[in-house]
């Protein structure tokens, strides 16, 4: 059963990608629509954002001087998807972003499920300026059972 | 150690020709404010300056009573964690040299010696007299091994009129949590943060070789100090303690994000030894005016905490990072100003959503070696504009305040690393 819902939204996700393709043409775009990610899933990723990273990474993804990094176009969100859910699944602290030093520490996200973890990212991965592919479930899954 | 009996003659000789000089080629009226008071917002008969951009994350800042300013720097640049600065025409200065490979925050010159703080040791340096450091390659390392741990870092120092130093050892953590930082995670029973940290140690200013062995713990329970100061009249030791962050993020059901942004208050506290000033069990709530017991700690945003901890002498409004605290003990500031406290506040982040606030400098006044009345906003718009305070994005952040010989008020720039001077030029 779960797996017959990770494929349905899979494939619900590479229809919704398909759509969004085909829309721009069809309607003059207002703001530039992200590659693949449909609006509903760019909503969901930006309302978990605001309950669980915003204070830290703030509105604008900018982060805060020496203590909490930036999202926008840094290694590790636009890199590696598997450990940039490590991110969120571990937690990170010490660690330099972008040769850059931050004095505080990044708390695991496991109180969110694996689908909130794959919209935040799939969110952060295509806002504050950054473009790059969504994060599945199913990457999610297999980053966690990695871990194991 | 054998004195020369001369020596003290002769340096006292050199000091007083030295201040003749220096209040001839600086007198107040020698220094001019910036057309535009260095972009700041004043009270009536006070004007500012830039005396220097230094592009570096200026953190605190001393000046020697001949005038020479030393600035710490948070990130060591181009090899130099302390840029030493000489003054050139109208007040303004301009970078003559550097020293001091490490960064760090703490930075205080006192008697014959100028003292510095890596996030681990505190170095002391001999000063000539012309005010200058005459060894900057070998200072005394007075206290090393102290906690870093990569959050609350910084060392602030102070000394007091006895020789004694006094230096923070911030908590590495938000709230001694099992996980920090994590959402619903409880308190460590005992908290053991405290053990190492979270609180001010005191040390011998003239002694080589102190670690936390040779140490004392002089106050406890303060999450993390950056601005302090010593204050003369009351013989006590001041600090400003940096308040908690993210009540709403760990304890949604308790606080929403409102109550997360003006919870808790930033507090001063006045210290004698032995005092504990009661972090992770307790935050100061502003409004109520009430000590309440941390939710880490079985607390519900209601629930009283333990009397036996100290009262804050002062409160100030939520997350807007104090970092500098400075008696005022000059004559060019109306009388007003003698012996209260300026206090740097570095701006906020932990107000998110709610619009940011702080970078600006505040005034407390004080009586008689006590808060007295309400504190205001002394110096403001470091931000730029207010759309930059409440987004956070400020171009400036106050942090260092350091007085000059003259009375001058020096605040140092940690964003830009832009040094300011304040003076007073109404008769
Ligand atoms: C308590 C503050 C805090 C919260 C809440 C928080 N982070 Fe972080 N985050 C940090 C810090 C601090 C680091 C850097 C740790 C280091 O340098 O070792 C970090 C690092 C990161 C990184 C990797 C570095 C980078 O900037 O690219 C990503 C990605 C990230 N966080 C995403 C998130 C997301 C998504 C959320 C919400 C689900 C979140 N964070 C919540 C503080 C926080």
């Amino acid at each position: 059963m779960k797996n017959i819902c990770v494929l349905l939204s899979l494939l619900l996700l590479s229809s919704g990608a398909a759509f969004a393709q085909k829309k721009p043409a069809a309607k003059a775009p207002a703001k530039k629509p992200t590659a693949g990610v449909s609006p509903a899933l760019l909503a969901s990723g930006k309302a978990i954002y605001a309950q669980n990273c915003l204070s830290c990474h703030q509105a604008d993804g900018g982060g805060v001087d020496g203590m909490n990094p930036p999202l926008t176009k840094t290694d590790y969100v636009l890199g590696d998807k598997p450990r940039l859910i490590g991110v969120l699944l571990n937690g990170l602290k010490g660690v330099e972003i972008n040769g850059e030093e931050y004095r505080s520490v990044m708390p695991a996200q496991t109180h969110l499920t694996e689908q909130q973890m794959a919209d935040v990212l799939t969110y952060v991965r295509n806002s504050f300026g950054n473009k790059a592919s969504a994060v599945t479930v199913g990457e999610v899954k297999a980053a966690r059972a990695a871990k194991k | 150690m054998k004195i020369n009996p001369t020596r003290p003659l002769l340096l006292a000789a050199a000091l007083a020709s030295s201040f003749g000089l220096y209040s001839l080629t600086s007198r107040p009226s020698a220094v001019t404010a910036d057309p535009n008071n260095a972009g700041l917002k004043l009270p009536a008969g006070f004007g500012a300056l830039v005396v220097a951009e230094t592009g570096a994350r200026a953190r605190h800042i001393a000046v020697t009573p001949q005038g020479t300013i030393y600035v710490k720097l948070n990130r060591a640049k181009d090899g130099k964690g302390i840029l030493e600065l000489k003054h050139t025409a109208g007040g303004k200065a301009t970078v003559t040299g550097g020293f001091g490979s490490y960064g760090g925050t703490g930075i205080y010159a006192k008697g014959n010696y100028l003292y510095a703080s890596s996030d681990e040791d505190v170095y002391r340096y001999k000063l000539d007299a012309k005010g200058e450091v005459t060894n900057p390659a070998q200072p005394e390392k007075i206290v090393s091994g102290l906690l870093n741990r990569g959050e609350h870092e910084s060392k602030s120092i102070v000394l007091d009129n006895a020789g004694n130093l006094y230096v923070n050892v911030g908590a590495y953590s938000n709230s001694c949590q099992e996980k920090d930082r994590e959402k619903g995670s409880m308190g460590r029973p005992g908290c053991p943060i405290l053990d190492s940290a979270g609180g001010i140690w005191q040390f011998r200013a003239d002694k080589v070789g102190q670690t936390y062995g040779t140490g004392t713990r002089f106050a406890t329970g303060l999450r993390n100090v950056v601005g302090l100061d010593w204050n003369a009249q009351s013989n006590q030791l001041f600090v400003m303690q940096h308040g908690r962050d993210q009540l709403h993020d760990i304890f949604p059901a308790l606080y929403d994000t409102k109550q997360s942004a003006e919870l808790p208050a930033e507090c001063l506290y006045a210290l004698t030894k032995g005092a504990n000033a009661g972090w992770p069990y307790l935050y100061y709530d502003p409004v109520k005016k009430q000590k309440i017991l941390a939710p880490e700690y079985g607390g519900d945003g209601k629930k009283l905490a333990d009397a036996k901890y100290l009262d804050p002498a002062a409160a100030y409004p939520a997350h807007t990072a104090p970092d500098g605290l400075l008696f005022y003990t000059g004559t060019m500031f109306p009388a007003k100003y003698r012996n209260g406290a300026f206090i740097a506040f570095h701006g906020s982040w932990n107000r998110a959503p709610e619009p940011q606030k702080g970078y600006y400098v505040v005034f407390q006044p004080f009586q008689n070696g006590k808060p007295s009345g309400p504190w205001e906003v002394f110096a403001d718009n470091f931000a730029g504009s207010a759309e930059k305070v409440a987004s956070g994005r400020a171009d400036h952040k106050p942090c260092g305040l350091a007085q000059g010989p003259d009375g001058s008020l020096y605040v140092s720039d940690d964003k830009a690393g832009t040094i300011y001077r304040i003076v007073y030029n109404q008769k």
